[in-house]
This record gives structure tokens, sequence and C-alpha cells, in this order.
């Protein structure tokens, strides 16, 4: 062995010669460059436009018992929002209900008998919504409608109804005002496009990277990799720097896409997504990677991958609000990294936050990256007992 | 002469199956050292651990004067290793899978170029071929330019030559004779006979246990029984006959004839003939042949022990 003079260049050659064979390996398999970079966007486009909780057109059975001017003006109210539909109509309670189990109407309107003459006299009148709420989640979004156009025409009604009594009662005594702040037609493309974002970038980098190590496992090539001089933090680098630059270049179509297809609002600064996603890749790359080595085959990687990224997103509070969550459930999102980067993106695409205002999150993504490439770097050895 | 590998009572356990059971050997500087054993002996698990991948359980050996437990790492950029299944990247060039593993252990293929020479002007016309799509004969070529890049004083080759053509392992066996009068110390596995003859010393391993070592000559001393090579045309009627033999020791098909060995010390071919003869076969021959390698070694499994212990 010769004695070479001290190369202080020499560990970051190795590393360079690393990401340059990871990414002809990469760029070699013309199989996966589709995957990576057509598959996603496909997956995007589909999810935000089909993922919306937009309820459109509800049918409605309508039981008008009072049948005067301002029954009727209420129930065309709901007819020309473009919310609802009238798809029947009877005067007997049980006919309402049948409509409900014949799925013919998602909710029933109930005006009573001397509604206008009961608001006109004391300012308060009362009907029934009866909704179908096999559905939880729909039938919040239909009471909502509902709500909404009660509310608009309970402000109106002086105007509909000048000859009632009391000026006092006319305004409610309570009046809920609910106004969609930061999207405020609550177009829910601009809600769904940055989570959906999110959860794409976190597939290909989750995937990549545990497919990856124990592939080199699989076919061998990881005993020539053990036997030479490199090291560790070298190796993991030269497995996280690739899907590092692929995890950001997709998340630069992603948002090209927001823009162009789904005019999603963009108020604050790319830099501190770009700063944010960054911190975020290395987490789910380090979970890819500690998954690799731990496992033995690639199929394990995949159910392994699967488990997580099925649990992460159904507990990410992209389709489903952790608010309404059970108690336990909203702390373990705590922990979930899909969670805080869909908080961050959404808060700074569409509230245009700046980093003081995300710390929070950004605090929590940053210990876990930590913890995450501290744990793949230990796990991954070089000799096995 | 210092040794370059040395091994004592080497032990390793996969779960139930003993893979080593105190292996000890010695192999000298710029020797060319095989290791010959049946499929499930223990050659892989023995270059695993010398290669510093995996631990032994009991034992030490050192290489180039290094444990392989205490400093793998200096171990590492010091020897070449081939495993077994091919293991460099399918999908990188012949060229890539080069410059990678040259850079890797800091050097450059320039740099030692001259070492590599023989074997990578023959790779040369594939340059740019992938390493996946190179015959069986030329992915062993490129592997062990790649175990020989760094310029290593030990080179281990687990069973090199397994599933490549017979004049791509004359080749390789060329290239080794070439390595070793550089002054390369090689050890090497492999299943076939004809190869352990051109090694200047032999290992005979059954079930993680050296049955012997010697040069390949001298190993064949180690044969005492009386040896004869018996023709007929009908071979397989020939061997099933002869084992029912009453004298009869062991039986083995071998080439074109069958090896017989007699259980009494000096027994007559002239005797064996003639019982053949009453047995139906007319056109029998059978002479006294000097024990080969595949004899021996066929003898010391039959056995399943050292043969000195036995005699």
């Amino acid at each position: 062995m010769k004695s070479m003079p001290k190369d202080y260049l020499q560990p970051m050659r190795i590393v360079v010669h690393l990401l340059r064979k990871e990414f002809i390996q990469i760029f070699h398999n013309k199989g996966m460059l589709p995957l990576i970079f057509v598959m996603p966007f496909i997956q995007l486009v589909i999810l935000s436009n089909a993922a919306t909780f937009d309820v459109a057109q509800v049918p409605f059975h309508l039981q008008d018992y009072d049948r005067t001017p301002l029954s009727e003006h209420l129930v065309k109210r709901f007819t020309s929002t473009g919310y609802f539909r009238m798809t029947g109509e009877s005067s007997r309670q049980d006919k309402g209900i049948d409509a409900l189990i014949s799925r013919e109407a998602d909710m029933v309107i109930v005006i009573p008998r001397e509604f206008e003459k009961e608001m006109i006299n004391s300012g308060h009148a009362r009907i029934q919504l009866v909704i179908n709420a096999e559905d939880g989640f729909n039938a919040g979004v239909v009471r909502g409608y509902a709500y909404e156009i009660i509310s608009s025409f309970n402000r109106d009604i002086k105007r509909l109804l000048p000859q009632m009594s009391s000026p006092a009662t006319v305004q409610p005594n309570i009046e809920i005002r609910s106004s969609g702040w930061y999207n405020p037609e609550l177009v829910y493309s601009e809600y769904m496009v940055p989570g959906v974002l999110v959860v794409l970038v976190t597939i290909i980098g989750l995937f990549l990277s545990a497919m990856n190590v124990v592939r080199e496992k699989e076919i061998g090539t990881i005993d020539q990799i053990n036997v030479t001089p490199i090291k560790r933090w070298q190796f993991i680098t030269g497995k996280l720097f690739p899907f590092l630059v692929i995890g950001l270049g997709e998340l630069t179509v992603g948002l090209l896409i927001a823009r162009v297809a789904f005019h999603v609002p963009m108020l604050g600064s790319y830099a501190l997504i770009y700063f944010v996603a960054t911190i975020y890749l290395l987490v789910v790359l380090g979970m890819g990677l500690l998954i690799s080595t731990t496992t033995d085959t690639q199929q394990q990687a995949m159910f392994i991958a699967w488990f997580f990224t099925v649990i992460f997103i159904l507990l990410s509070g992209l389709f489903t609000p952790i608010e309404s969550m059970p108690h336990w459930a909203q702390n373990l999102t705590q922990l979930n990294p899909i969670r805080h980067f869909v908080d961050i993106i959404r808060r700074i695409m569409l509230k245009g936050s700046v980093i003081e205002e995300i710390l929070v999150p950004l605090g929590i993504l940053s210990v876990q990256s930590a913890v995450m490439l501290t744990l793949a770097i230990v796990r991954y050895r070089k000799i096995s007992a | 002469m210092n040794p370059a590998v040395t091994t004592e009572n080497l032990s390793k356990r996969f779960g139930k199956v003993e893979a080593l059971r105190g292996i000890s050997f010695c192999v000298p500087e710029a020797e060319l050292f095989g290791l010959i054993g049946a499929d499930g002996a223990g050659k892989t698990t023995l270059f695993r651990i010398l290669a510093t991948l995996i631990l032994p359980d009991a034992g030490n050996a050192s290489l180039l004067g290094l444990d392989t437990v205490k400093s793998y790492r200096a171990i590492r950029t010091r020897i070449g290793y081939m495993p077994g299944r091919f293991s460099l990247y399918q999908d990188l060039s012949v060229e890539e899978n080069l410059n990678f593993f040259a850079t890797v252990f800091g050097t450059t293929v320039k740099e030692n170029y001259e070492l590599i020479r023989d074997i990578y002007v023959q790779l040369e016309p594939f340059r740019s071929r992938r390493a996946g799509q190179l015959s069986g004969g030329m992915k062993q070529k490129l592997a062990l330019c790649c175990a020989l890049v760094h310029r290593p004083e030990l080179l281990l080759l687990d069973e090199p030559t397994t599933g490549v053509d017979a004049v791509s392992r004359q080749e390789f066996w060329q290239m080794l004779g070439r390595l070793k009068q550089q002054g390369i110390t090689i050890l090497v596995s492999t299943p076939y006979m004809d190869e352990a003859s051109l090694c200047d010393r032999v290992a005979f391993l059954q079930e993680g246990r050296v049955l012997a070592i010697d040069t390949p000559t001298g190993i064949t001393t180690l044969f005492r029984k009386p040896l004869f090579a018996v023709r007929s045309r009908d071979k397989h009627r020939l061997i099933t006959k002869l084992r029912t033999y009453e004298h009869a020791a062991s039986v083995f098909a071998f080439g074109d004839s069958v090896h017989y060995t007699d259980l009494r010390q000096s027994p007559e071919p002239h005797e064996l003939k003639a019982w053949l003869k009453t047995e139906g076969f007319d056109d029998a021959e059978a002479e006294p042949v000097k024990p080969g390698i595949e004899d021996t070694f066929m003898a010391l499994m039959e056995s399943g022990e050292s043969p000195e212990e036995n005699s």
C-alpha cells in the first residue's frame, strides 16, 4: 500500500461519485422514469378534481303545509341557489320519510301550517329539516348550506314581510355569520391541491428511498459496497440527495400545475415552501432509508412503506378534519409529518404565512428529520453478526 | 514469509445450521490457495467472514496481519472481494462500474491500469454495454477488474468460475496465475476439481470442517487404497454391478471409466476382470491408476473425516 498524501477532498469525491451512480441508475431505468415524472401529476389532476367536499344539487322533498307567499319564497330560496333541487312534494309525513329511505331525497323540508302568520305576529317561526345522515360528513355540508340559506332569508324577512308587527323582533337575536377566510368561495381545489401535492411528494420520496437500499441487498451489490472503505455518512448522503432532488423537482412541477391548471393562489414565498419541503423530505427519506436498511426484501419494504403511508394520509387532516377525530387520534397526528407539511403548505399558499407563523410545525418536522436520519445512519450496518 | 491469511478455529452458525465448525488454516503471501468443497460446505460463509462482512461466532481470522473484527476498516482498503453472486451494478455500463469502484477506493482506473490491462482489453469492446447484458464470462472478468482496481494485496474470489464456459474458465485461471506472479495472494473457491490442480495448495472443506490441506499432488498421497479404472460398454450396469462385489470399497463414475477401490491391501486386477467376466462383462478392462484430486476428495467426503486420523 502506497502512503498517499492526505486528500481532504477525497471523501466528497466519493459522495459525488455515489450521486452520479444513483442518477445514472435512475435515468437508465426506462420503466421507472414515467412512474416518477408522469404518474404523480395524473394523480394530482384527478384527485384534486375528484376529491372535493362540495355537495352539488342536493335533492330534497318538500312538505309545505302553509302554502303562503312567504313559504313559497323560502322554497324558492332553496331551489334558486343551485345547491338544492326539489325532487318531490307531499303533504303526508310518511311520504317524506319514504323519499329519504328510497334515496329520492337527502333532505325533507317541512314548513308547518301558519308559518307566515306566526312570523307576522311574533317574529318567530319554525321549520323542520330532516337530513339523511348516513354519510355524516355529507349531512354536515347539507346542513351548512341550508343554514346559510335560512340565515339570508332571516335577514331579508323585513323586506319580504313589511306587515310584520314588532320591528324589534325582526332581526333574529343571534345571528351567526360564517365566511370562509383565505378561501372565501370555499373552492375545494384550492384547499385540496396543496394537500394532494404533499401526498405525492411523500409517496415518491418514501417509496424510492425505501426500495433503494433493500434492492441493493436483493441483487447483492450491497456486499460489494460494504467491502469498500465508503463511510456510512457518505453512503446515506449518496442515497438521500438524489431523492431529495427528485422530490423537489416533483414539487416544482406540482406547484406549476397548481398555479396554471387550478389557479391556486400563492400568497406566501416560494423560498419558504422549498425550505420547508427540504426539511420535510429529509424526514420522509430518512424514514424510507430506515425501512430499507431494516428489511431484507423489497416486498417487506413495500408493505411497511404502505402501512405508514396509509396511516399518515388518513391522519393528515387532508380528507377528514383533525378536529373531528377522537382525542387520542388528534394527539397521534402531532407525530404525523404529512399533517404538518399539509398544514404549512396551505398556510403559506392560501394565507401567506411567514416563517415566524409556522415555527411550531416546522420545529416538529426538524426534530423528526434529525431523529429519522440518525436512526437510518445508525441502523445501516456494513457488518452483520 | 508472513502469512497473508490465518484463521484459528473459526466457527459460525445460522440458527440451527452450523456453517463453520472450527476452521483453521494459514496462507502465505503470494500463494494461490484453493478451497474445495461441495455446495453448503461453508465456503461462502468463510469468505464473508474474511471479507469483514459478517462476524464469526468463535475463533478469529487475520488478513495481512490485521484482525477481521477489530481492523475491518483497514482490511477493506487492502483486499479485493468477488462474491459468488455477480454483484456489480447491472444497470451501469462496464466503464461506469469500473470508474465507480475505483473512486470509492480513492483511486482511478488510469492509476492501476497496468494491473488490469490484460483483462480490460477483453472488456474494452463492451465498454459502454450495461453489465447486466454481458455474458457470464465477461461478467466475471469485469468483476475481477473491479476487485483489482484498487491494487489489493489479497484477492478473495468466491466461486469465480461457476457458470462460466470452459474457455473463459481457462482464461480466468491464466489471469490468476499472472496476478500471483505480481505478488498478490489469492484465495479462491471452486467446485471444479480440474481447477483445484492449478492451485499451489488446496483445502478440502466439508460441513464446515477442513478435511485436508496440501498441495494438489501432495493431497493425492492421502489416498491410500488401491484404485482401478474399469471400463466397459455398459457403464451404468457396470457401476451397479461393481457395487455388489464383495471386495468393493467405492465405485464412482469418472469420465469415460469407472473408478473402483478395493477393500483389500493388494488386490489383483485380473481377479477383478475374471469376476466381471462371470457377471457378463466380456469387454471389461481393469487397470491400476494413480489417484487424482477428485478421487481423493470423493474418498475424504465418503469417510467424512481426516484420513490421517483414519489410517
